[in-house]
């Protein structure tokens, strides 16, 4: 019990004697808020791409593309293929209707908003009536619904944000062809959202596409009939294809970003770790080496060993959670939601998404900080403890 | 000269204490190399992007094939002296998150645009023997552990072969290297033999790179070869090379400049951090400074003591750290083929021991000014 209190009453000491070593204590805070920023906040990008790309994909649709095609851009089917593909069983049916779309993709080159000379790949999906009815997250915010066999299109509210020429009311030229913004719809922060949306069939006429598709997108009956749905096809010579839940394709499609993302985030936070740690241990080097008299002191008084550890680790994890809150609430109030947009490397188009400062990151970022707190106050620490009292107490 | 084991004798009184502040030094320029790597990582190759090369596209997109008949035609044009096309492979080798360029090319027209990719004359005429010859970068040999003479398997995701199946083979024919800012992980094989052997879309191609005799009349011949081909089946859009490098790096965008960024501003923090350490352990000696100035040194000498010790720390762990971060980088492109370009220019280490000596002189300067100012009487007092 003793060495509780003890060890209690020297950290008091401690703590309370920050102020006056202000300077060096500052070095070791800002330095761990510094990694923790750079931690949080480049985390932040990879969980906004990722939540992007998570929220497009539902378990229970199945997306459906020809057979070693990587992403819906290199898949491709005849007309008639696409009809034996609606056939097939454990799609959810609405009277005689299969819940199941033949899409199109197709890349637009558009310009971002101010800067004419720009050129970004965005994605022009060709879409059946029935493609609405099978997405449910998506709805129109602005405008209204394009009238199918016309040169109508509707644009994601991402795609809107970022392009020229993308409102209600806009058109937008590729090539020969013209098409009408007539709405803006929304995704729950989905891919879909980077996306303009048409008519398939115009643009099979548009983009010289025979009745050929790309995809077909289909509502499972229920989440648990995807095996069925998926070996009738497989099994069915007429259909060349392979089939993947909605969620997996998209989960597949924001492998590489992320990796890529976290690769050198993590890469680099590590590094800064590094440096942070020793900056900590400067940091609490010099307060034990300012104190030395009167660590000396407390041990020649009688205080425990283990006191004198404890409080000067105590302190350095003191200093470690102030640097990582700091670095969080940074990170959180300069980057969450913070839009931006990059390349999805499967397919080559943007992807609209926002940076997601997440819970589970600025906890991570917080034990980060408490752990370069705890490792920098080791070594000092010991050094504190092993002072030889007689000497120290001469020192100055 | 004389100085120098009075200087050592002060670098290492505080061992601790130098040690540490090295140590952080020696972090923050590893960080700096290995941030530059990734800052030219994300400008894929634009300082080599040859200002005398066009792009010639679809007008639509880039998904749109051209039809290959376009190169004559270009090349009867005044003012271009070779166009050659490229086609997008797109396969998976193995693994779908396994990256890389895949193109069909003309081999001989290639190599002739791109003079920076160095090819041996041996490669060369394995590649013009071999009809499922492949070209390959040294940093893609080295990623997959590949040598020459190896039959490698890709399987296509656009491009089924007539055959049946998905797998196209290729042999190894040779490799190619370059400098730093060149992509060496392209996998380039032969356009005759892929045109005959892909199930459809015969003659149709990628798009073309044109080199042109003057790279300043650049604009005025991009729009030349989008008039020749204007109200054609397959309208196009050309721009210079570096234009099209620009538009790719835009695209993936705002996230590599917001990474370095913010990495640069902590960067810089840890530096100024480093300084204010070391600015103290001066400081604390302004008396003994003092007592040098009453023994007549001039106050020039005491400037120069201070400054070389602490160029001595920046310089000893910033010169470590920056070959560390070298190291690092000689291990290549840690993210899986999306960055094919990620070296450390020569450029860029003389721009770290710039900053290195920077630092060295903020952390001295300072305190050896004020030591200097002060008055001898003043400074013994303050202790």
């Amino acid at each position: 019990m003793r060495w509780i209190t003890q060890t209690i009453a020297v950290m008091a000491l401690n703590l309370r004697t920050i102020p006056a070593r202000l300077g060096s204590s500052s070095v070791a805070v800002v330095g761990i808020a510094g990694v923790v920023v750079v931690f949080v906040s480049v985390l932040s990008i990879a969980a906004g791409f990722a939540g992007a790309m998570r929220s497009s994909g539902s378990e229970s649709r199945a997306l459906i593309m020809r057979t070693g095609a990587d992403s819906e851009m290199t898949s491709g089917f005849g007309g008639a293929e696409v009809d034996v593909i609606k056939q097939a069983p454990g799609i959810r049916r609405d009277g005689q209707t299969a819940l199941a779309a033949a899409e199109l993709y197709v890349i637009l080159d558009l310009q971002r908003k101010g800067d004419p000379d720009s050129s970004s790949n965005v994605p022009l999906r060709g879409i059946e009536p029935v493609s609405m009815r099978l997405r449910d997250e998506v709805s129109l915010v602005a405008g209204r619904m394009l009238e199918f066999g016309t040169n109508e299109v509707i644009v994601g509210q991402g795609a809107s944000r970022q392009f020229a020429d993308t409102g209600v009311g806009d058109t937008i030229r590729s090539g020969k062809n013209v098409w009408n913004v007539v709405g803006i719809f929304e995704a729950d922060g989905g891919v879909a959202e980077s996306e303009v949306w048409g008519d398939a069939r115009t643009l099979q006429g548009a983009y010289q596409r025979g009745n050929s598709y790309q995809t077909v997108l289909a509502r499972l009956e229920t989440t648990a009939s995807f095996d069925t749905f998926k070996n009738w096809l497989t099994s069915n010579p007429q259909v060349n294809v392979q089939i993947r839940r909605e969620s997996e394709y998209y989960a597949g499609q924001s492998q590489q970003m992320t990796t890529l993302i976290q690769t050198i985030g993590y890469g680099i936070a590590f590094l800064m770790g590094i440096g942070a740690i020793f900056g900590a241990i400067l940091t609490m080097y010099t307060a034990v080496a300012s104190r030395s008299r009167e660590i000396a002191t407390l041990r020649a008084l009688g205080f425990n060993t283990w006191s004198v550890v404890i409080s000067v680790l105590g302190e350095s994890l003191a200093l470690g959670a102030l640097g990582g809150t700091i670095g969080g609430l940074a990170a959180y109030v300069g980057f969450n939601g913070y839009q931006a947009s990059t390349m999805n490397w499967q397919t080559f188009s943007q992807v609209a998404f926002a940076f997601r400062v997440t819970p589970e990151l600025l906890i991570t970022g917080l034990v980060y900080s408490l752990a370069m707190g705890l490792l920098g106050g080791l070594l000092p620490a010991i050094r504190a403890a092993r002072l030889p009292i007689s000497s120290a107490l001469r020192e100055l | 000269m004389k100085y120098l084991p009075l200087i050592w004798k002060n670098v290492w009184r505080r061992k601790f204490r130098t040690v540490f502040t090295m140590l952080v030094v020696m972090v923050a320029f590893l960080l700096f190399g290995v941030l530059m790597a990734v800052r030219m990582a994300f400008t894929f190759g634009i300082e080599v992007a040859g200002v005398d090369r066009l792009m010639m596209l679809h007008k639509v997109g880039f998904l749109m094939l051209l039809p290959e008949a376009y190169k004559t035609q270009l090349q009867s044009m005044p003012g271009v002296q070779l166009a050659t096309h490229q086609t997008w492979f797109g396969g998976i080798y193995q693994d779908p998150t396994n990256f890389f360029a895949q193109m069909a090319v003309e081999p001989e027209a290639y190599l002739k645009a791109y003079p920076e990719f160095k090819v041996t004359p041996e490669h060369m005429k394995a590649w013009m023997d071999d009809r499922r010859g492949v070209l390959v970068g040294v940093d893609l040999m080295k990623r997959f552990n590949w040598q020459v003479g190896q039959r490698i398997p890709i399987n296509a995701t656009i491009w089924q072969p007539r055959g049946g199946g998905l797998t196209w083979e290729f042999n190894i024919a040779g490799t190619y290297t370059g400098e730093d800012a060149v992509d060496k992980t392209q996998f380039l094989f032969r356009y005759d033999y892929f045109d005959e052997n892909r199930r459809g879309a015969q003659g149709q191609v990628g798009w073309y790179v044109v080199k042109i005799d003057d790279p300043a009349k650049a604009a005025e011949m991009s729009r030349a070869i989008d008039n020749q081909f204007a109200n054609s089946s397959a309208e196009t859009k050309t721009a210079t090379e570096k234009q099209f490098v620009q538009s790719f790096a835009k695209q993936v965008g705002d996230i590599g400049t917001i990474m370095v960024a913010i990495a640069t501003a902590v960067l810089f923090n840890m530096l100024l951090v480093a300084a204010s350490t070391m600015t103290r352990a001066i400081r604390e000696r302004t008396s003994e400074l003092a007592v040098l100035k009453t023994l007549g040194f001039a106050n020039g000498t005491i400037l120069g003591l201070v400054l070389l010790e602490s160029m001595f720390v920046v310089l000893v762990g910033g010169g470590i750290g920056l070959g560390f971060a070298w190291l690092i980088v000689q291990g290549g492109d840690p993210t899986n083929g999306m960055l094919p370009i990620f070296a450390l220019p020569p450029r860029d280490l003389a721009l770290g021991v710039g900053l290195m000596i920077a630092l060295g002189l903020l952390a001295g300067l300072l305190p050896a000014v004020g030591a200097m100012r002060l008055r001898i009487t003043d400074a013994l007092r303050r202790s």
